[in-house]
């Protein structure tokens, strides 16, 4: 990836630009897979709306431009938005969805607060914090991208160094406890790195965006494989590809806010997986369901010609297609399956619409006539399930 | 207070107001993130609607701006349906890719029309009283407050109606189905109104803190009485005193009305969340202290029970023993044995402890508990 970037990218600004991009998707892919499996997709929202104000707080204090220090300001207050949280959760009865609207736009509006006062002040102009809401990926500065790398860097470390650790974290929580992991550390240290990815993309993609960027490429990765190290590597290529093309695109062109211009990429990559995902994907699923159903219908024909050839006690009794026509269905649809059981040799046509069984369809319902009472309920795809607890594991 | 700064005050409090009673719902049937979805992605319908008509209080924009929130929730509902992601997901999915369309399309022909991002974010609640409405050359007053009180009405009207219904289906959806009260009715009903009081309070306080005012006024009124009737009437009065507070607030940092009514919700949820009289963590800690020394006194009354049966056991009665009987420090011994004395729990002959009947009916009750 670093090798083909000089040709992809050859002037400066485009090249920051799409290295900016490029760690942005990575972190935010490898830790959005956590924050999605343990169903906390909506901690990074209220996160990243929650670091504007310790942006606007950061310049308040220092006057500085300085990215590094603007966002160890979103660092702090995007943790004390998490802490906040589970303190509400933990010590009221409000639930965790109130808790983090409610941190969410609180915090969001005091930051708002706090920018427009930044604005009017005569001294200080508004220092380009408006990048922060909806993200500018032409702003970044080579020095940024040094800031954003350090983040992504702490965060794949922590993830290679605590691999097993998180995907017990993940997958089976109880048990952690009973091997006696320290669970609690592990989720502040999840968090923690929550923090760190969201506030590694507030420069490209802004904080009212920067939550899509945790759940999307997790939410596309994860219906292409059951496996949480395919998952992850997926989900941090993703949000590679996504962040680098919205970056890249909006960069080109003029009046396109590089924050939902990435969101829209990354959007076509989820619906792209929910679609076409195979075992997962709904035409997958829409094609298994058919192909069922006209299994189902055939089985139903043969049984009926079965009973009828019994009923008669002969093979060469033909049957018209019109007294084989179950409830609902059509004449195309007999006709659809009756050509289709000939073509496998269970039926063959003795006249002019006579239909009647062979041997081989004899043969091939008897076991089946035999094993219905064994227990003939309907076989559901288990692969359509939205349980991925303990899948995966070793 | 100047004319303007009335009627911002007016148009505040009413959209507060509005926007607190579907909140109150929301938060009670864990729907609340719902909402922030339905506001950021009616964005994109208002944004649609406003090319349309050129007017941000056109009915046809309203109704399509609502539109677009009804189909926000469907859009969840259906992405959840298919069991390939659970439902934060497809609430965090749904709405940043059409908060995106509107954002670029509003990027794209900024300029061209009168709505830019700030307006998305802040509403232009400084600009509304200029926004008049004029019958037969008569200006009746700002068009945000008609439109703010319709809606209020709207809310107010359906709640009176559908009391009875919702609270069932609120507390309990069973029953409510089984009685047949459809769910999905009551549902898109709630989805509905949410939409459309997001749509009327976007013109005020912009698309994200309108979350601020569903929930923070309802959170806190959450934490304040566990009677639904009571607390409407609290989200109610807590909306408009954030809406006041803000609007004061910023007059005196000059700075953004909305996001400072969105800052003195979170501050009235913060202090419902310390100073709630049952639920609130001086309470809690209070009641804490309380058992603790009860628990305390307790200890000693049964202690003392079990020592006067037995013969032989006078060193037990020794207010000097106690601390290492019960394993207490002396200062603490001392403050039970002085709290137990007060209330007529046991006497006190030179530092021998004696049970009172009281006392001794509170540990044998103890005991038998």
């Amino acid at each position: 990836m670093a090798l083909a970037l000089p040709d992809l990218a050859p002037d400066y600004t485009l090249r920051t630009v799409a290295l900016g991009a490029m760690l942005l998707g990575l972190s935010s892919g490898v830790v959005g897979t956590y924050a999605v499996l343990r169903r906390e997709s909506l901690l990074g929202d209220a996160m990243s709306h929650a670091a504007l104000p310790g942006i606007a707080l950061a310049f308040l204090l220092t006057h500085s431009k300085e990215s590094a220090l603007l966002l160890a300001g979103a660092v702090a207050a995007g943790w004390l938005g998490a802490l906040l949280v589970s303190a509400i959760t933990r010590t009221t009865r409000v639930k965790l969805d109130t808790a983090l609207g409610l941190i969410l736009s609180v915090f969001f509006g005091f930051g708002l607060v706090l920018l427009t006062f930044i604005q009017k002040q005569p001294d200080a102009s508004q220092a380009g914090l408006d990048r922060f809401l909806f993200g500018q990926a032409a702003s970044l500065l080579r020095r940024d991208v040094m800031v954003m790398g350090a983040g992504t860097v702490a965060v794949l470390l922590a993830v290679l160094l605590l691999w097993k650790e998180f995907k017990l974290l993940v997958f089976d929580p109880d048990f952690a406890r009973v091997l006696g992991l320290r669970v609690r550390l592990l989720e502040v240290i999840l968090t923690s790195m929550i923090v760190l990815a969201i506030v590694v993309g507030l420069q490209t993609v802004g904080v009212v965006l920067m939550s899509a960027m945790v759940v999307a490429p997790a939410a596309a990765a994860r219906q292409w494989t059951d496996r949480l190290g395919l998952m992850v590597l997926l989900s941090a290529l993703f949000g590679v590809v996504a962040g680098m093309s919205g970056a890249l695109i909006s960069s080109l062109t003029p009046r396109l806010p590089t924050g939902p211009t990435i969101v829209l990429a990354v959007s076509g990559l989820v619906l792209v997986s929910l679609l076409f995902a195979p075992n997962r994907g709904l035409v997958w699923n829409w094609a298994r369901e058919r192909g069922r159903r006209g299994q189902v219908r055939a089985e139903g024909m043969l049984r009926q010609l079965a009973a009828l050839a019994e009923h008669h006690g002969s093979l060469e009794h033909g049957h018209p297609s019109a007294v084989l026509r179950a409830s609902g269905w059509s004449p195309e649809q007999v006709e659809h399956v009756l050509h289709d059981l000939e073509s496998a040799g269970y039926v063959r046509q003795v006249g002019a619409d006579r239909w009647a069984i062979t041997a081989a369809g004899m043969a091939r319902v008897r076991p089946a006539a035999e094993a219905e009472n064994a227990g003939d309920a309907p076989a559901r795809p288990a692969a359509s399930g939205t349980e991925v607890t303990g899948e995966g594991q070793p | 207070m100047t004319a303007p700064q009335i009627e911002i005050q007016l148009i505040a409090a009413i959209v507060a107001a509005a926007c607190a009673l579907p909140g109150a719902f929301l938060v009670l049937r864990r729907m609340a993130l719902i909402s922030d979805a339905i506001s950021h992605a009616m964005l994109l319908g208002i944004v649609v609607g406003f090319f349309l008509t050129e007017d941000l209080n056109s009915p046809l924009l309203i109704l399509g701006a609502t539109l677009t929130g009804l189909l926000t929730a469907l859009l969840v509902e259906l992405l959840h349906r298919t069991g390939l992601v659970r439902e934060d997901a497809a609430i965090g999915l749904v709405f940043p890719a059409l908060f995106s369309i509107g954002v670029i399309l509003i990027s794209r022909y900024a300029g061209s029309v009168h709505l830019d991002t700030d307006v998305v974010l802040l509403g232009e609640l400084a600009f509304a009283p200029f926004d008049r409405v004029v019958v037969a050359g008569w200006d009746i007053g700002p068009k945000g407050l008609y439109a703010g009180g319709v809606i209020l009405l709207i809310n107010a009207a359906l709640i009176a109606l559908f009391y009875k219904e919702l609270k069932l289906a609120t507390f309990d959806p069973g029953l409510a189905a089984a009685l047949g009260f459809s769910p999905a009715a009551i549902h898109y009903g709630l989805m509905g109104v949410t939409s459309l009081t997001a749509v009327g309070a976007f013109d005020s306080v912009g698309a994200i803190l309108t979350v601020a005012l569903f929930i923070a006024p309802a959170a806190a009124a959450y934490l304040l009485t566990d009677d639904l009737a009571r607390m409407l009437f609290l989200s109610v009065g807590l909306g408009v005193a954030a809406a006041l507070s803000g609007y004061w607030l910023a007059f005196l940092l000059d700075a953004s009305i909305a996001g400072s009514m969105a800052t003195m919700a979170g501050v009235i949820f913060g202090l419902a969340w310390c100073f709630a009289p049952e639920r609130g963590l001086v309470a809690a800690a209070r009641r804490r202290a309380r058992q603790r020394w009860e628990f305390a006194q307790r200890m000693l009354a049964i202690h003392l029970l079990n020592h006067e049966r037995q013969p032989g056991a006078e060193p037990e009665l020794q207010v000097e023993h106690l601390w290492q009987e019960l394993r207490w420090d002396r200062e603490f011994a001392t403050r039970v044995v002085s709290l137990a004395e007060g209330r007529g729990l046991i006497t006190r002959q030179n530092g021998r402890l004696e049970l009172t009947d009281r006392g001794r009916l509170l540990a044998e009750e103890s005991l038998l508990a």
